[in-house]
């Protein structure tokens, strides 16, 4: 069909046969895409009077935002927390490698390690955005080394800091830099956690509640001073206690600040939280909640020893332990099989749960107004899945950048 | 007139499509267009009770019709009274209209030809009765103050124009406006009465449209679905109308 667009020139591509993720429903209704972004196809025909150039037929798939991954330490081998030589080539192999998974955009995450390593390796992650070599990188997560003794989880005890001498300029002189830092994870128990927390939140960095010992005061304090998420909620914090649930709590606290909203991240791979306590979380606080990988370097490997940081890990089926112990440390699970898992689990619909790992992300990181859905004039990173939610193929950018084929690799 | 009378809605709106599908067929499309008739100003284009969003999300997106076919009033128009005039204008252009389809108001209105509106009146604004914005209401929470008060329509004698006219009239609130269009005389307070004096006319509706007619009426016209269900079956294709061209069937008269 001819296509006469006063405004653009670009090909206009038009996916049909398809139900998409739109205003939290899955909507039988086409996807148009222009230059790398989502095309108001009422627009284009009334304004433009312009038609597709392109169609594609997507065989009854279910379309949904690319996934965002806001907690992975690595993968295939690669370990974000170590500083070798060619770190650059393993975040791209990272990055390429979780196409398949549906994600398209990550925040590759440092656990507590020696700030000789913060410096060697933050000024080589770079803010990008995502296309056929990778998931784009939406900034690092930086979990520890501010958070507490107690709830260190695999964080190694001697790589572990305070604040409480320079607060803010003590975080600085450790990470060396924060310009491409997207989120801190920290205990707020710690003695001048406020004044850090306002610091970065001013600096636009998303501050999270995680390995802490905090109760719930501590907790909604940190909140109102600008935390907005926690990770991994029940793991490496104090268990719920009915008459101090501590982090847990803030699920349904009242002491949140009008208009903001308190998300929560959950590994959702069957072993790091009883399904049953999935299901409370989600019930209690459905609109916060945030599927993530929590993935270190042996996702996507043989099972049998990997590193995290400056720990020895150990694989076992799905199960990764610190070497010798029964401390959990990561995951070996993927965003696809997280989202699958979570639906099961919980039995929500699939508009749900797929909205856990793409709208909840998004706006967690205040970027919703162009990620995480499939919005007018968002950026058209998105999936298409089929009903069980098997990712068949990743769009970033409006460009195919894997695809399932046929022999099911 | 033909009065086609289905069980329900959904039984009248198949009937009405298969009939408007053997007529594009029959036309031959090519440098055939279609025009959309009344639009309320005020509104704009995006909003979602617009009858650019109307049309898109109903029909438009559902066709691979070319954006150049389609003329929507456009209510947004500096001058309005020149949009109107322009629209006269393109149906001229375009042969004149081959088949007009419409509904009726409650108030027996014709597109937006209001009760008092001239039987030979052309495309023009016109102030809405508050009829027929009671009536939209609905498409705005309720809330009267939001529903526009103007509308760009198509004249009565624009329609009477058509070579053939087809009104849909669904729904026991429209019983009585389909009493007064063809039972009742020709009164620009009904302007749907005004196509008694069409050569041309066909209107479908279902049983609860016809409870305010006669019996007398209903049964005679109901006697004669076999004749008038010829127009439906069969159910033309494009791909046959090369074949068909040479034998080109004509519409039933009255």
């Amino acid at each position: 069909m001819p296509s006469n667009k006063s405004v653009s020139d670009a090909p206009i591509v038009q996916f049909t046969n398809c139900r998409i993720l739109r205003n939290h429903q899955l909507q039988r209704e086409d996807l148009w895409v222009r230059e790398g972004k989502i095309l108001n196809p009422e627009k284009l025909f009334f304004d433009e009077k312009g038609s597709a150039d392109v169609q594609l037929d997507c065989k009854d798939s279910i379309i949904a935002p690319g996934f965002i991954d806001v907690q992975i330490n690595g993968g295939f081998g690669v370990d974000f927390s170590l500083a070798t030589d060619d770190f650059k080539s393993g975040i791209d192999l990272v990055s390429q490698k979780i196409l398949s998974h549906g994600v398209t955009s990550f925040c590759p995450t440092l656990v507590t390690s020696p700030p000789s390593v913060y410096h060697q390796v933050l000024p080589q992650i770079s803010v990008r955005n995502g296309g056929p070599l990778g998931a784009g990188i939406l900034g690092a997560h930086l979990e520890g080394p501010f958070i507490s003794k107690e709830k260190k989880g695999a964080h190694p005890e001697h790589c572990l800091r305070t604040f409480e001498a320079g607060a803010f300029q003590d975080l600085l002189a450790t990470y060396g830099s924060l310009d491409c830092v997207q989120i801190v994870t920290l205990a707020p128990e710690m003695r001048r956690s406020s004044e850090v927390i306002q610091e970065l939140t001013k600096r636009g960095i998303c501050v999270s509640l995680g390995h802490s010992v905090a109760n719930l005061s501590q907790a909604e304090e940190a909140v109102q001073h600008g935390a907005t998420f926690i990770t991994h909620l029940f793991n490496a914090m104090l268990p719920f206690h009915h008459r101090d649930p501590g982090i847990v709590g803030l699920l349904t606290s009242d002491k949140i600040p009008a208009g903001r909203r308190v998300f929560y991240g959950m590994i959702s791979d069957g072993i790091h939280t009883n399904p049953a306590a999935l299901r409370i979380a989600h019930r209690a606080h459905p609109k916060g909640l945030v599927l993530v990988t929590d993935a270190i370097a042996g996702m996507g490997l043989a099972p049998g020893r990997h590193t995290l940081g400056q720990q020895v890990v150990e694989i076992d089926g799905l199960n990764t332990y610190i070497a010798g112990t029964k401390t959990l440390s990561g995951s070996v699970a993927t965003m696809d099989t997280c989202v699958r898992h979570f639906q099961e689990a919980t039995g929500c619909s699939v508009e749900t749960a797929l909205e856990a790992a793409s709208l909840h992300p998004a706006q967690l990181l205040g970027i919703e107004h162009k990620k995480g859905t499939l919005n007018y004039d968002s950026d058209a990173d998105f999936l298409m899945l089929n009903d069980n939610l098997y990712v068949q193929a990743t769009y970033i950018a409006g460009e195919e950048v894997w695809r399932q084929d046929a022999s099911g690799m | 007139m033909k009065l086609i009378i289905l069980e329900n809605y959904s039984q009248a709106s198949e009937w009405a499509a298969k009939y408007i599908r053997n007529r594009i067929v029959q036309f031959g499309p090519g440098p055939g267009r279609f025009f959309t008739l009344g639009l309320p100003t005020g509104l704009p284009r995006d909003h979602p009770e617009s009858y650019h969003s109307f049309m898109w999300n109903n029909f438009f997106k559902h066709i691979d019709i070319s954006p150049e076919n389609v003329h929507i009033l456009d209510g947004n128009a500096p001058d309005l009274q020149a949009e109107c005039d322009a629209f006269e204008e393109k149906i001229k252009a375009a042969g004149g209209i081959e088949l007009f389809v419409g509904g009726i108001g409650p108030d027996g209105h014709i597109a937006f030809n209001e009760p008092g509106s001239s039987l030979v009146s052309r495309t023009r604004v016109k102030t809405l009765a508050m009829d027929t914005i009671l009536a939209n209401a609905r498409f705005f929470d309720g809330d009267l103050s939001k529903v526009p008060t103007m509308a760009l329509t198509v004249g009565v004698g624009t329609v009477m124009d058509a070579r053939e006219v087809m009104i849909l009239i669904t729904g026991a609130h429209k019983a009585f406006a389909l009493y007064k269009a063809i039972e009742d005389g020709i009164n620009h307070m009904w302007t749907v009465s005004a196509f008694q004096q069409h050569p041309n006319t066909v209107f479908v509706c279902d049983e609860d449209a016809t409870l305010e007619l006669k019996v007398k009426t209903v049964k005679y016209f109901k006697g004669l679905m076999l004749v008038h269900n010829k127009l439906v079956e069969p159910l033309y294709s494009m791909k046959e109308v090369g074949a068909e061209r040479s034998q080109s069937k004509k519409p039933y008269s009255d």
